[in-house]
């Protein structure tokens, strides 16, 4: 779970800077670096998960 | 993308910028006694030493590598042409501070970096607070001076990439604090919570810290050294008038205090009485928070910066450590992290006065937060990880019951202090 927690924080920033390269300046690029934003957030949310106390789940 | 021009300094400018360049040693000073007194006191001169020594790390560092790679706008760097953009993505300066011009532009640039990397390298101390050996913290500074403090320090004040889009981080909340509060995050992971933190069941008990006095003392400090970090950095990298130095004092001001007042306000409602250590936590978090628009902002906005910090930081705080289960005795994670990426994002919402005035440099806030959160972070995980792999980095069983400083130093802090039954980890 952490390691792809931390593939998907990596993940969503090559997606920003993806949309930053190759995206014309508008509506279509903030949506990119928004859902690119999405993605980190799950990450991080695995990567908080996986490193909870064995056994203990979230309250 | 626009290549990022060196400002223009005149002669006055460059010693403003050199004597507030000097106030920042005051804010490790601060950060450093804030990290000592929230810690237990069988482990405060190990604290102060700590601290002491992270600091002679990351100067070699930033010296002997980081400095190269930094560099300055202006300065040479290595690009890469994509998608029709040139990408500026590393400083291409010499190793050694070697072929340095003293004086100008570039070296005091250099100095500004060598004194943030500093600052930076002390906010993982009060993650690991209580559990980090000594010559583990100096080893994982010096991979945080040398290699990515000065990348992230490249992108956004070094004539970068992020820098080239429009990324405004006039003070550091993202260059220094955000670094600083994500390499805590991994510490306090890397290393696990203390013994006696969480009971078999997951409950966190209260393990509160030695001494307040300490704690706000340092918060005075902060302040002082904060003025010089935010003034220093809007002039040379976000390239601002020296006139605008006042602007800058009164916003890192009035966003301390709002943000201490905020959670003074918010831990009287809940609590019934006003928590010390999280107001000192909170008028930290203000002045990290409003470092990074400290000179783009109006005063009224850095009185919002600051109040909205000061919450994040008393709801945070609570949120890792009930129920992630961080153990950050300090709140570095919330107080630098979380707090420098909501300052970051309220300079694009809240930045009205921005030299350029760049559009869309709320999109440039999020791009920056994505990459501080997308790659520094799984990068100093990773390197931490790494460091734990060949020198394991927290102390063992003996040494957390004994206290770091009997167990590392030699003698305490404290030699006449009188040993209460509390003070003894729950087994």
């Amino acid at each position: 779970m952490k390691l792809t927690g931390f593939l998907l924080l990596v993940a969503g920033w090559i997606i920003v800077l993806a949309a930053i390269a190759l995206l014309p300046q508008g509506p279509s690029e903030v949506s990119f670096v928004l859902v690119a934003l999405g993605v980190e957030a799950l990450g991080l949310a695995l990567v908080f998960r996986a490193h909870l106390i064995p056994g203990r789940e979230p309250r | 993308m626009t290549p990022v021009r060196a400002p223009a300094l005149t002669e006055t400018s460059e010693a403003l910028c050199f004597l507030l360049v000097l106030l920042i040693p005051s804010a490790a000073a601060g950060l450093a006694l804030i990290n000592a007194g929230l810690g237990r006191f069988r482990n405060a001169a190990h604290s102060m030493l700590s601290a002491l020594c992270v600091i002679a790390a990351a100067g070699l560092a930033y010296f002997a590598i980081g400095a190269a790679w930094q560099g300055a706008a202006g300065q040479p760097a290595f690009a890469w042409h994509a998608a029709g953009r040139d990408w500026n993505w590393i400083g291409a300066g010499r190793f050694f501070l070697r072929g340095l011009e003293l004086g100008g532009y570039p070296s005091l640039a250099a100095l500004c970096g060598l004194m943030s990397a500093a600052l930076a390298a002390i906010i993982p101390l009060g993650g690991g607070a209580d559990r980090w050996r000594l010559g583990a913290s100096c080893a994982s500074t010096a991979l945080l001076a040398g290699w990515t403090f000065p990348l992230f320090a490249h992108w956004a004040r070094g004539g970068g990439w992020l820098a080239q889009i429009g990324f405004v981080d006039s003070g550091g909340a993202g260059v220094i604090q955000v670094v600083g509060g994500l390499t805590a995050l991994s510490i306090t992971w890397i290393l696990g919570p203390r013994r006696g933190k969480f009971s078999p069941d997951g409950m966190p008990s209260a393990l509160p810290g030695h001494n307040a006095v300490l704690v706000l003392l340092g918060c005075f400090l902060a302040w002082l050294g904060w003025l010089g970090l935010n003034a220093a950095g809007a002039i040379l990298f976000t390239g601002v008038a020296a006139s605008r130095a006042v602007l800058i004092a009164a916003n890192t001001t009035l966003a301390a205090g709002s943000a201490g007042l905020s959670v003074a306000a918010i831990t009287r409602a809940r609590f019934g009485k006003t928590d010390a250590s999280l107001c000192a936590n909170g008028w930290v978090a203000g002045l990290v928070a409003v470092s990074a628009g400290c000179a783009v902002v109006r005063p009224a906005a850095a009185v919002i910066i600051g109040l909205i910090a000061g919450a994040l930081v008393v709801y945070s705080v609570e949120w890792l450590e009930l129920h992630l289960a961080v153990d950050d005795p300090s709140g570095s994670v919330s107080v630098h992290a979380v707090a420098g990426i909501w300052g970051l994002l309220a300079t694009g919402l809240l930045g009205a006065v921005a030299p350029g005035e760049a559009p869309g440099l709320w999109l440039a806030q999020l791009v920056g937060i994505a990459t501080l959160i997308g790659f520094i972070l799984p990068l100093t995980y990773g390197l931490n990880w790494l460091l734990n792999r060949f020198s394991p980095q927290r102390v063992p069983v003996e040494g957390e019951r004994q206290g770091l400083d009997l167990y590392e130093l030699g003698a305490g802090a404290y030699p006449d202090f009188q040993t209460h039954n509390e003070d003894f980890w729950q087994r």
